[in-house]
């Protein structure tokens, strides 16, 4: 990270005068350029390809739905979880560090591969039988390894606020909780919002990892269309769009986190 | 102007700071070696002495901020050294104000909110009225331009004052100053200092920790001169200043003239 800061300040002057519109834009007119490429010599199998768009454009949003979700849990949870890790008593502290050890160097695989043969494929609750899908059990077993890393990056974000901070408030006549919420939180949400996104993008990416637990994603859908044409051109095609579409919503994010990162960078 | 200690400590109904026997240690570090104090109200009183003296320490004793292990420590009527739970020590902070060496600005908020904000939500005050008090505070520190601007973009001088009108929001009855010049740069000292300078002569109580010897010399009623986690000579200033009775201090005051 500190790498990244220091580059784009050294050469900036080298790059501007052909880097003013920004990276998105050009990496996005490049990628549709070669693909404007591989028309010209593959437009029959390009064809082909358009065709099976719909179900490649579904399994993408699986992926988007696996990845927010698991987000979402895993946010709430990692609060919850990095709240208990700084807790001054230590039979609170040492589970939620248990926890945290756990999740964070368990292989995100093995998570979903034991999500989804320990869960049943149904729960009852209140007289019902719910579904319990298979994709949202992989997203359980992501938004785990995603809450470890969270309460990671919280309880860190809280510990990097100086203690004269807490000093100041205290002086001020706030209460732990009023400092907390009014002088450190607010803080804290800068510093933590760039490892945040970092996460996000693994966490995105680390979603085709559901197709080998059957659920029709992306990569999963690829995997049928290329079975189904059973073409080597086709193949190489329809995994090159799979790697695009993942490099159209992952990159985005990336270039935010790292405008974050150097504007925060000051505090 | 200038009291004697045997003056003061004839006076009690006027007393409004009161240290007897105030022992702390960190470990097995003994900072404060049976302190004992007393501050008139409306009085300066400043602390001076070598670095690990205990002069924080013992800054941070008055507010309760730290617990002494063994000692008494009044303001006013209140036993600082009995008070236990969370809700006492945020009455006695409420009428206390603290002026740190780094200033310990809220980075996140503006100027005038970093003013605002403890008399309108730990005080409750109506905010319309907080915040013409705050921008003549502003005024008073002579920064009334600035109060949109965030602590990061202020120099250090400029922060510290901000930090002065801050402590002074909460209407407190004592304001600690912490070395509030330690950090600055020397042209910024003096805007710092002449703020302090008018609040002594409004009648404010002050206790400052200050390396600025000219300056305590020229403001506090009393002169406190601590060495080793002992006061070793307290007294008026031309007394501690001009004609020092202790040897600790005549050659402290000689090493700083020197």
């Amino acid at each position: 990270m500190a790498i990244d800061n220091v580059i784009p300040a050294s050469c900036s002057a080298r790059i501007r005068w052909w880097a003013a519109p920004s990276p998105i834009l050009l990496w996005f007119l490049a990628l549709g350029a070669a693909w404007l490429l591989l028309y010209v010599f593959y437009a029959e199998t390009i064809t082909i390809l358009i065709n099976w768009l719909p179900l490649l454009g579904r399994g993408l949003l699986m992926n988007v739905l696996i990845s927010v979700l698991a987000m979402a849990i895993g946010t709430v949870l990692g609060l919850v979880v990095g709240a208990l890790e700084l807790s001054p008593l230590g039979w609170v502290q040492s589970p939620a560090r248990g926890y945290v050890q756990i999740f964070r160097n368990a292989p995100l695989l093995v998570l979903i591969f034991f999500t989804t043969y320990v869960f049943p494929f149904e729960v009852k609750i209140a007289g019902q039988y719910l579904p319990f899908p298979d994709w949202f059990k992989a997203t359980i077993g992501l938004a785990l390894p995603a809450s470890a890393h969270i309460a990671e990056i919280f309880r860190g974000a809280v510990q990097s606020i100086p203690t004269p901070q807490w000093e100041a408030s205290s002086s001020l006549a706030f209460t732990r909780s009023q400092t907390l919420r009014w002088i450190i939180l607010p803080q804290c949400v800068k510093r933590a919002l760039p490892p945040w996104m970092n996460l996000y993008a693994m966490i995105t990416m680390s979603t085709t990892l559901a197709s080998l637990v059957g659920v029709t994603e992306l990569l999963e859908a690829a995997k049928n269309a290329s079975n189904t044409v059973n073409r080597t051109d086709f193949t190489i095609l329809v995994y090159l769009s799979v790697l695009s579409l993942f490099f159209v919503y992952c990159y985005p994010i990336t270039r935010l986190t790292r405008r974050l990162e150097k504007r925060f960078a000051y505090h | 102007m200038p009291t004697t200690e045997t003056l003061s400590l004839n006076h009690d109904a006027d007393v409004l700071v009161a240290l007897k026997n105030v022992h702390l240690s960190f470990g097995d570090n003994k900072v404060l070696k049976g302190v004992d104090l007393r501050v008139r109200r409306g009085d300066a009183v400043s602390i001076i002495g070598p670095s690990g003296s205990g002069k924080s320490t013992l800054l941070r004793c008055i507010n309760g901020l730290l617990r002494p292990e063994r000692g008494e420590i009044r303001v006013g009527e209140t036993a600082v050294h009995r008070l236990q739970s969370e809700s006492e020590l945020i009455a006695l902070r409420k009428r206390i104000g603290f002026v740190f060496q780094q200033y310990n600005l809220f980075p996140h908020l503006s100027v005038l909110e970093n003013i605002l904000i403890a008399p309108t939500r730990i005080l409750g005050k109506d905010r319309g009225e907080t915040e013409r008090e705050a921008r003549e505070l502003l005024a008073r520190v002579c920064l009334e331009h600035k109060a949109d601007a965030y602590p990061g973009q202020l120099s250090g001088g400029q922060q510290q004052r901000v930090a002065i009108a801050r402590a002074l929001a909460m209407h407190p009855e004592l304001v600690l100053f912490d070395e509030v010049t330690s950090a600055l740069d020397p042209e910024t000292v003096g805007e710092v200092l002449a703020v302090i300078r008018e609040l002594v002569k409004d009648g404010l109580t002050c206790i400052l920790v200050t390396h600025e010897m000219r300056f305590a010399e020229e403001v506090s009623h009393e002169i406190v001169f601590t060495e080793g986690g002992e006061i070793v000579e307290q007294g008026i200033p031309a007394q501690i200043f001009h004609n020092p009775v202790n040897a600790r201090t005549r050659s402290f005051i000689n090493a700083l003239a020197g």
